[in-house]
């Protein structure tokens, strides 16, 4: 909706006009270095810092945590984040680079600790100075979560933290995690615990950080190990047994379904920046030769290419019609259906790309007669990370199935 | 120009597509229309023509034929958004009755400029109407015809017309010595004879025509450009009816699968079928939403509303497949008889997914558009 439409409050139009004319003094200039895809793609050390002054400058300006508490580092707002997030989008920012911290770590540190706990960590979250990540998944447990066998044993004040976590995006930078754990082996759901824990502090008394290395080549994640870690008591964020619960909160917020708005920015690209899209692949049709004429010329090829021009507009119009509610049977029915449409999508995408590149589909980043430097094979292979991550394409077909449909429950 | 944000989908529409919805949920169960026109299972039976007579004359007396009319013609000039809302529940309830074709047939008058306004003067006073501009081989060009009009008579043969005898009118497309014009019809006039098709859908008729001399009221001499210009709503409210008609397999066949039980679970225990549900209501989804993007294209962005008509009735085509498929495969052995409700469904669908072109007809011509016509 764009903001015209939406009735702003006296707050809202006063916060608007101010975050314009801040970006415009302040907007940063063009990227020292090449900008990866997301944040969770952060691999240098000169990627970071780039990022990190950015979010820190814009925190300085009161752009991040608008509507958080004063007394936690928070702006005091009222339903202002929305405002400074259009305003980033529209002056094409870079993204910031603490985004588990903003997006999952900052709810859940809201609603759950003490505050003591918040007023510590949540400034330096905002400002990007701690780079937080996420402790959730393990070798034994991904699509089921509640699996999680890192195990936390109390003495006295303190908890004894050992276990295995995998996937863990930023870990190498980060300073803090958010940790779901659990504190009884005999019972499932009852038995987790969350934790908020350091990191980069405690590197070699209690915690191990391994990259783990993607198909692609690319570093970027991790495994985290956790031998003996001690803990204070303060630094757990349920009430004994209810680590579920808080874990919930962390996932709607991650989801966009929690009541505060994420700090967002970006829409700045780096020349090299290549989008896995269908305009981007007619490009590459048009420039691949395939018997003897160009392969945007082959009928076939023309027609698995508007399968998913038509896919990638029917994504596009979901997200507009999720908002006439006229045309809704169900409310969550399109909202549920993103993930799983955008990953898969982006997947045949890159899939197709590589097949129309024929026999230059088999040159990679190094070579320089790769089509788009060989950015499609990439692509292609990172697309399984999103169609895995965050609930894997068949998760997300079970919840669409009980959830929207009302079928039975899948084991 | 710009699309707003909500499809142009405002509150006349909402409260058209409610009451559609009423209407059909009151007054046409699926066993009422099993027992209409399934009466006959034997395959070699001739074409019939089954349909409520009283019940159509109730949706002419609430406007509904004249919704797409323009105000010029009397009509009520409603956005094709709001149009399409109400054919979503015609499709759901698989009603059989000439709405469609009388749409279409006002869409192309309505292309036609002030020469169409007396023939669409008579649908805005409750006469229906079909196209008969489609060839032998079934082409869905808009230039390919079999009929000729010398010295104001048409001869020769239209095929594959809606609802032939369900109609008062024919718009037909005929070649004269100055090009492709457009002549309004009755379909009772001397010379025209029509000769139903024994079809696969029990939910309408279809009929090719013979006109031997018939004399004919000639409403446009740009018979090309007015139809390439009303084609875009025809294909979309076809997506349309196909929407509605997939949400009803879907609901139909989820509900079966939470019943019947096997290996003591429900069906829809079994990710086996779950899955493709899921992948069903998907399909329906993405068709939705490219409906209403491609019905307020042709009310507010004309320039690009052949591009999203083409992909809405891409998705359409793929959609009525798939949801038909999957109807009948989960309904298992009870899906495959005639007593069971799915084919009548299975089988509107599959005549939908042809009918003006199916999705890789589409394709092509939405690849032309966005990559360029191949030399």
């Amino acid at each position: 909706m764009p903001e015209s439409a939406r009735e702003e409050t006296a707050e809202q139009v006063e916060f608007r006009a101010y975050c314009r004319q801040w970006l415009k003094d302040n907007r940063p200039g063009d990227p020292p270095v090449r900008l990866p895809l997301s944040p969770l793609e952060i691999m240098t050390e000169a990627q970071l810092t780039y990022l990190q002054q950015w979010q820190k400058s814009a925190y300085d300006a009161g752009l991040i945590g608008c509507d958080y508490p004063k007394a936690v580092g928070g702006g005091g707002r009222n339903d202002c984040q929305r405002v400074a997030n259009e305003e980033m989008i529209r002056a094409k920012t870079p993204f910031m680079p603490n985004v588990i911290g903003l997006g999952m770590a900052a709810p859940t540190v809201l609603h759950h600790a003490q505050e003591k706990v918040k007023e510590q960590l949540l400034p330096r979250l905002f400002s990007g100075e701690d780079i937080w990540c996420q402790g959730f998944s393990e070798p034994g447990a991904g699509s089921d979560l509640a699996s999680v066998q890192t195990f936390a044993e109390r003495k006295g004040d303190k908890w004894i933290i050992n276990g295995h976590k995998v996937w863990t995006s930023l870990a190498h930078f980060a300073e803090w995690m958010i940790l779901l754990l659990r504190t009884d082996r005999s019972h499932k759901y009852d038995g987790l615990s969350y934790f908020v824990v350091p990191i980069r502090s405690a590197l070699g008394k209690g915690v191990t950080v391994r990259p783990l290395i993607k198909i692609t080549g690319e570093t970027g994640f991790n495994e985290v190990i956790f031998e003996d870690l001690e803990v204070d008591d303060i630094y757990r964020l349920d009430e004994l047994g209810k680590g579920w619960q808080v874990a919930m909160t962390t996932l709607l917020h991650e989801r966009g379904a929690g009541e505060l708005q994420t700090p967002r920015s970006g829409g700045m690209k780096s020349k090299s920046t290549h989008a896995t899209n269908t305009t981007n692949l007619i490009e590459l049709a048009r420039n691949t030769g395939r018997n003897g004429k160009p392969a945007a010329d082959d009928p076939l090829i023309r027609d698995r290419i508007m399968e998913l021009v038509v896919r990638e507009m029917g994504l596009g119009q979901n997200q507009r019609r999720s908002r006439v509610s006229a045309l809704l049977d169900h409310p969550a029915r399109l909202l549920l259906q993103n993930k799983l449409l955008a990953s898969e999508i982006a997947q045949d995408t890159g899939a197709l790309a590589v097949e129309v590149a024929g026999a230059s589909g088999s040159l990679y980043l190094g070579d320089d007669n790769a089509p788009a430097g060989g950015q499609w094979p990439m692509a292609y292979m990172n697309s399984y990370g999103m169609t895995i991550a965050a609930g894997t394409s068949e998760v997300q077909r079970n919840i669409l199935g009980e959830r929207v449909l009302g079928l039975a429950k899948s084991k | 120009m710009a699309q707003p944000d909500n499809f142009g989908f405002g509150e006349e529409a909402t409260l058209l597509k409610e009451s559609a919805r009423k209407f059909f949920a009151d007054n046409f169960a699926t066993d009422k229309l099993h027992g209409m026109v399934a009466s006959d299972p034997n395959p070699e039976r001739m074409s019939e023509c089954a349909w409520d007579r009283d019940l159509w004359q109730q949706m002419v007396d609430l406007g509904w034929t004249a919704l797409a009319v323009p105000e010029v013609a009397d009509g009520l000039g409603m956005p094709v958004a709001a149009v399409a809302g109400l054919v979503e529940e015609l499709g759901r309830a698989a009603f059989p009755c000439p709405l469609l074709s009388t749409l279409n047939a006002t869409y192309v008058l309505a292309a036609c400029g002030s020469a169409g306004e007396t023939a669409l003067g008579e649908i805005t006073q409750g006469r229906t109407a079909s196209l008969a501009i489609t060839n032998k081989q079934g082409s869905w060009e808009a230039a390919d015809t079999d009929v000729t009009c010398e010295q104001g008579k048409l001869n020769g043969s239209a095929c594959f017309v809606q609802e032939a005898r369900k109609v008062d009118r024919l718009l037909v497309s005929a070649r004269n010595a100055a090009g492709l014009s457009l002549y309004w019809v009755a379909t009772d006039a001397p010379g025209l004879t029509i000769h139903p098709d024994a079809i696969v859908d029990l939910t309408r008729d279809q009929a090719h025509i013979q006109f031997d001399s018939v004399e004919a009221l000639e409403v446009s001499t740009e018979g090309v450009a007015a139809l390439e210009q009303a084609m875009p709503a025809i294909w979309t409210i076809l997506a349309a009816d196909i929407v509605g008609a997939a949400e009803w397999q879907l609901q139909t066949t989820v509900e079966y699968a939470n019943t019947r039980q096997q290996f003591e679970h429900p069906l829809g225990f079994f990710q086996a079928v779950k899955h493709p549900l899921v992948d069903v209501m998907v399909l329906i989804d993405q068709c939705k939403s490219l409906v209403y993007n491609a019905a307020c294209a042709i009310d507010t962005e004309p320039e690009r509303a052949a591009e999203y008509a083409h992909m809405a009735k891409a998705s359409a085509s793929e959609t009525a497949a798939f949801a038909s498929g999957r109807s009948v495969q989960y309904h298992g052995g009870i899906g495959f008889t005639w007593e069971c409700f799915v084919h009548l469904y299975f089988k509107r669908q599959k005549h939908s997914q042809m009918l003006w072109g199916d999705a890789v007809w589409h394709r092509a011509r939405l690849a032309d558009i966005l990559m360029g016509a191949v030399a």
